[in-house]
């Protein structure tokens, strides 16, 4: 196992330099399209880190995206505050968000904490349009600030946040944790006989969730320079993070974000398909939940276990 | 005056929410599967219905007929196609089915709207009236269409009740919804029981579908909404009680309207969403829930 996990620490080293080196030789249209797909990676791992392991299907992760988002938005564009103040702000916001909407949910079972997180979603995008005059409604807002005009440097800012989100949610996977976690999600009432307080450590997992995703929005916004609910606040964003994540294998950290990419790549090069793209895009996750339930990845590494 | 206006417009769409809820009920009571595609089976039977009575001249009563039939096939697909596989596979644990069910689900309607959009575009359809001309109830001037589709729905329901109360087959389903094991102890082969489970939700999802398209219209970016609706009003209900679904069903359509004729219209959805949230953190099992 030591040996499987070094292996796989150097893959993941010798993936993340290529990936590193890519704004050198790959045209500018292909790195912004990795770059969006580096922030909707960090989504799907967060979000994995609820259902994975706290097993809690969150129907709603823009919810905390949208809160994250907005609270950057708004602020650098009412108050003028730099980028850095407003991505904490954002990060905040979501965590005390994401505490507000958790602490009653987290007494719902399956279904219906999965209802209350989508009517989450739901409440925020209203709100949105009925708030037009600070949000700006359905066209969404300009933000004046940006964190760079340069493709390249925007392409490595994204990777870097990539790599230090996975490092940490991994991290935390495969810590003490991330096991009590994942013993809370498969069978609560055994872990809670093991003294274990499941409650407390499901809306821990939600803040830390909550916490990546709001940043992750934040970072987007500056990165796209608007803000608008079509891009962070949509419910169809957020069965693009369920679909990612699934598709890369649930809890795997890792998966997740390897299943982004692999979507938004899917989705772009999919794009002569015209409307028949999301269709495709949508039969090939659900071939995968049929024929491999554990998702990609936790196939493949399955696959290497048993050799 | 308003106030009359309120009752009548809200009883026919409360009407129909009640027709498209409780067949999601009745599945979620009968195999225990919240079926996400159910937006999409309402949208494929209101699209096949309108191309078969107008493109292909049938009317609107052939038409009619056609769109339901369009919905029970589609609901046969999601559940030979989607919930059975993962309900049988061995790769996935049993107590993660739920959630398998419900990606699933979800990604199967998304392939329905994703597909329908290719087929008829994102514009909505408008089936033509069942029957024309406007009738004056209390001093309010309502299409006649709309009374009838009240009625319609209403019948529908009757019947259901009938077929689930009355029938031996019937009384089979209520008892797999309460006991699984005990109905197959019996001499019930469960895997019919839900064959006819499914049979009848398609054939209400299809009836709603085409009746929503002949009174609001009925677009391929509406699935969602429609499933958010019929899974809220089922919660809202209880999960797996068919009348708790029609109170349900009610509250949340004169909720509506109430609100787009007193408040504003852009505010209909709000009031029934934040009562959702409050009654799920209240009364997690609904008005009339079991569990």
């Amino acid at each position: 196992m030591a040996f499987l996990r070094s292996r796989l620490f150097w893959i993941a080293a010798a993936v993340v330099v290529v990936a590193a080196l890519l704004p050198f030789w790959v045209s500018i249209y292909l790195l912004s399209v990795l770059t969006a797909a580096y922030y909707f990676g960090v989504f799907a791992m967060a979000w994995d880190l609820l259902f994975g392991f706290a097993g809690e299907v969150n129907f709603g992760p823009t919810f905390l995206i949208g809160l994250g988002a907005y609270t950057a938005a708004i602020l650098n564009s009412t108050v003028g505050l730099p980028i850095p103040l407003c991505v904490i702000a954002a990060a905040l916001a979501a965590v005390v968000g994401g505490i507000l909407l958790a602490v009653p949910a987290l007494r719902l079972r399956g279904p219906y904490f999965g209802l209350v997180t989508l009517v989450a979603v739901l409440l925020l995008q209203n709100f949105v349009v009925i708030f037009a005059s600070i949000t700006g409604g359905e066209i969404g807002m300009t933000v004046p600030d940006v964190l760079s005009i340069d493709a390249g440097v925007n392409y490595w800012y994204a990777l870097a946040f990539l790599v230090v989100c996975a490092a940490l949610l991994f991290g935390l996977s495969r810590s003490a944790v991330g096991l009590i976690l994942q013993a809370s999600g498969q069978d609560a009432v055994e872990a809670a006989a093991l003294g274990f307080n499941v409650t407390k450590h499901k809306i821990a997992a939600f803040c830390v969730s909550a916490l990546f995703s709001g940043t992750a929005g934040a970072m987007l916004i500056f990165y796209m320079g608007t803000a608008s609910v079509d891009t962070v606040v949509d419910i169809a964003i957020g069965v693009q993070i369920i679909i990612a994540a699934v598709l890369g294998g649930r809890r795997t950290i890792i998966g997740a974000a390897l299943g982004a990419v692999f979507l938004i790549l899917a989705n772009e090069f999919l794009r002569p398909l015209g409307q028949l793209n999301t269709f495709v895009v949508a039969a090939i996750a659900l071939a995968v939940i049929l024929f491999f339930p554990e998702g990609l990845l936790g196939y493949a590494l399955h696959r290497g276990e048993r050799e | 005056m308003r106030a009359i206006q309120i009752l009548v417009d809200g009883f026919a769409i409360s009407s129909l929410y009640g027709l498209a809820a409780v067949g999601f009920t009745l599945i979620f009571g009968v195999s225990g599967v919240l079926n996400l595609a159910h937006g999409g089976i309402m949208v494929v039977a209101a699209l096949v219905g309108w191309l078969a009575a107008g493109e292909l001249g049938l009317g609107t009563y052939g038409g009619t007929l056609v769109g339901v039939l369009a919905g029970l096939a589609t609901a046969y697909a999601t559940y030979l196609v989607v919930v059975r596989p993962i309900q049988r596979s061995r790769a996935i644990r049993p107590e993660e089915t739920e959630i398998f069910v419900l990606t699933g689900t979800l990604l199967w309607g998304i392939m329905i709207q994703g597909g329908m959009a290719y087929l008829f575009t994102d514009n909505p359809v408008t089936i033509r009236p069942l029957i024309s001309g406007v009738v004056s109830v209390f001093g309010v001037r309502t299409p006649a269409n709309e009374i009838l589709i009240a009625v319609l729905a209403w019948a529908v329901i009757g019947l259901l009740w009938l077929l689930v109360n009355r029938t031996r087959t019937g009384k089979a389903l209520l008892g797999a919804s309460m006991n699984p094991r005990g109905v197959t102890l019996l001499g019930y082969e469960l895997t019919q029981l839900y064959l006819v489970a499914w049979s009848i939700y398609g054939v209400l999802a299809g009836i709603a579908g085409v009746l929503l398209a002949s009174f609001l219209g009925v677009s391929t970016t509406n699935a969602g909404q429609l499933t958010a609706s019929a899974f809220s009003i089922v919660v809202l209900g209880g999960l797996g009680s068919v009348s708790g679904s029609l109170i349900a069903a009610y509250v949340v359509g004169y909720l509506e309207t109430a609100t787009a004729y007193l408040i504003a219209p852009t505010l209909r959805p709000i009031p029934s969403l934040i009562l959702l949230v409050l009654v799920v953190y209240v009364r997690p099992q609904g008005f009339l829930g079991r569990r």
